[in-house]
């Protein structure tokens, strides 16, 4: 298989796979949870459950204080890493075509020079989160196996993709086709990691902010 | 109750994951920020107290019991088991190492509650004979006895006949109709006793009728801190059953905190029914009370003074304004303790963990945090609104040598009471 081959079944078969054990597998995972249910709360409430839940889902984004003082470091390398990989997903603009094809909708994208900074920021702050990871005791006590593959799969998108565009280690349409098939894997691996939390942290917040919000103290 | 068994605290574990527990495990990207919020691990340094660690043994059943990839992966035998090994690893994690302060639940940044989490793995830890001896005994005595340290009515009669002789007061026991039932913790009947007493002055300057209960006179709940939910129950539903039967408005948890927590949130949840009566802490009475001008304080304590707040009362139960209300109302030199209110530092000796002999070294370890915090405020006196803070501090600050009163904020604001209804009143009242 040439390089050309390959692009075409990453760009055809191969995308269509990844993308249903993707859809399909973080559906499963959202309905294992949803299936397990919660018992209705009996005490008096003091506030709003829904409200709670729905406040908690935005005020989680900011750290506090607390922690934040003691973790400045790993706390804003996690925003950029975050912001980063969103920018240089839903900002660029041969990506925003793709999505257009399936939306039937796009949006403006960003000059490529900028995505390309962007996605420079977003390799090194993937490298600074592994290398924090590394030297810190607890996190290194926590890290199993699913911590570094979740890892490697989200860097590899990210690195092939500025690899691509900036002609780079391996002729364009080959590193394209890398690109393409290390979203793949991205896609085929994230609902049985904890990459999940792209979805269920807003569960989490959800249902710890509704508790709190029903018993009217803070979350 | 059948002999414990590691299936037994499976099936204790396995019944305690809901949608909630199994978002949270999903969400969990081990970022390691919880250690950060844990003075258990801030003060030890041993990354084993990191919160989410402590619910590992939950984690891996709910991947294996309620997942189709942890299936799949037991099935390839690549999942960790929980065994007997497991249980005896996780328990003192679990109960020593947790005074479930909810700390670590306000800083996770994907939102899971950890403390909720523990709380509901100490129900398996429990099941599979693997809770400590300590809270096994507070637990017998509360079922057998009536309360955790053994106290029984006589006990309360007699503090309320001391009290009639000091103060000219009476302390109503079982009166039908009476607006609020007040309940009291053991730690209260043998070691504050002055708590008691300023309830009765109180109440009789409000003008509100009161009562205590024979049968229900206990406040604290070991089997919510040991994780036997049918211990808890009962426990629960002695108060109940009281508040009926005497008809009361209002039942007020006095100033301990898990008192709070499992009359005012679990309670319902417990006996599986609505109550038909309202439940306060007392905190929030005598703000009310202050605020309706039902009682009035006259002169100001001078001394610096901080207050200490009680996790299950400050950032479990939402009561953090009201003991501002009133020291401020009461005290011309309050200061806030870093962290104070909702993100306060445990005294380190609560969940159970001060009941916890087996605890004590590292209990006094993680007091250090409250320790340091104190030292820089210099204060004179310390103010909080539970007893087994109360006990936990002044244990703690006798061991450091520190030389600092702590006084219940109930006691302190009688002090200041105005005191307009002549007492002899209550003489030929009674």
């Amino acid at each position: 298989m040439d390089a050309n081959e390959l692009l075409s079944w990453a760009r055809g078969p191969g995308f269509d796979i990844a993308l249903t054990i993707f859809v399909a597998g973080m559906l499963l995972r959202l309905l294992e949870i949803l299936a397990l249910g919660k018992k209705p709360d009996l005490s008096p409430p003091r506030g709003s459950g829904p409200k709670g839940g729905a406040a908690t889902i935005m005020t989680r984004m900011l750290p506090r204080k607390q922690v934040f003082d003691k973790e400045p470091l790993r706390i804003i390398n996690g925003y950029v890493l975050h912001i980063g990989f969103f920018i240089v997903l839903f900002l660029y603009g041969p990506h925003i075509v793709l999505f257009e094809s399936f939306l039937g909708f796009g949006w403006p994208a960003l000059p490529s020079g900028v995505i390309d900074a962007v996605g420079a920021i977003t390799i090194v702050s993937l490298v600074a989160a592994l290398v924090l990871r590394l030297n810190n005791k607890v996190l290194r006590f926590l890290s199993s196996r699913d911590d570094y593959v979740a890892w490697v799969v989200t860097l590899l998108p990210v690195l092939t993709g500025y690899l691509a565009y900036n002609h780079l280690v391996a002729p364009y349409t080959m590193m394209l086709a890398l690109h393409l098939l290390s979203v793949e894997l991205l896609l085929v691996v994230a609902p049985f990691t904890k990459l999940t939390h792209m979805f269920s942290f807003a569960m989490a917040r959800w249902y710890q902010g509704y508790q709190a919000g029903r018993r009217g103290v803070e979350s | 109750m059948s002999a414990p068994s590691v299936e037994k605290g499976i099936q204790a574990i396995k019944a305690q994951i809901d949608a909630p527990v199994a978002s949270f495990f999903s969400a969990c990207v081990h970022c390691g920020l919880c250690a950060e919020a844990c003075l258990f691990y801030t003060e030890t340094g041993d990354p084993k107290y990191t919160p989410i660690n402590k619910v590992e043994p939950m984690r891996r059943i709910w991947e294996k019991e309620y997942t189709l990839f942890g299936k799949a992966k037991a099935a390839f035998g690549m999942s960790k088991a929980v065994d007997e090994e497991t249980f005896a690893e996780w328990e003192t994690l679990v109960y020593d190492g947790c005074s479930l302060c909810g700390r670590c639940s306000l800083v996770c940044p994907v939102g899971n509650d950890i403390s909720g989490m523990i709380r509901k793995i100490r129900e398996g830890f429990a099941a599979a004979g693997h809770a400590p001896e300590g809270l096994i005994g507070a637990s017998t005595r509360a079922v057998e006895i009536g309360s955790p340290m053994g106290v029984k009515l006589p006990a309360v009669q007699a503090q309320i006949k001391h009290l009639r002789k000091n103060t000219g007061l009476d302390v109503p026991i079982d009166a039908k109709g009476a607006e609020y039932l007040v309940l009291l913790s053991s730690m209260e009947i043998m070691n504050f006793p002055e708590y008691l007493e300023a309830i009765a002055r109180i109440m009789y300057q409000a003008g509100k009728t009161w009562t205590i209960a024979s049968k229900a006179f206990e406040a604290t709940n070991s089997g919510v801190q040991i994780g036997v939910s049918d211990i808890a129950k009962l426990l629960v539903s002695r108060v109940v059953d009281a508040a009926d039967e005497l008809g009361v408005k209002t039942v007020i948890s006095p100033e301990c905190g898990h008192a709070f927590t499992a009359i005012r949130w679990d309670g319902a949840n417990l006996i599986g029914r609505e109550y038909g009566f309202e439940v306060k802490h007392i905190l929030e009475v005598l703000d009310e009370f202050v605020s309706q001008g039902l009682i009035k304080t006259e002169g100001k304590e001078d001394a610096k003074l901080t207050y200490h707040d009680p996790c299950q009362i400050a950032r479990k139960g939402g009561v953090v304004k009201q003991p501002r209300n009133l020291l401020n109302k009461i005290a011309t030199n309050f200061v806030e303790m870093e962290d104070g209110g909702v993100m306060n530092w445990c005294c380190s000796g609560g969940g159970g963990v001060s009941a916890n002999e087996r605890a004590d070294e590292l209990k006094l370890t993680a007091f250090n945090r409250k320790k340091s915090q104190l030292q820089a405020l210099g204060v004179d006196t310390l103010v909080t609104a539970c007893a087994n803070c109360r006990l936990t501090l002044e244990e703690g600050l006798e061991e450091n040598e520190m030389d600092l009163p702590v006084v219940g904020l109930t006691e302190m604001l009688a002090e200041y009471l105005v005191e307009e209804k002549p007492i002899e009143e209550a003489k030929e009242e009674a």
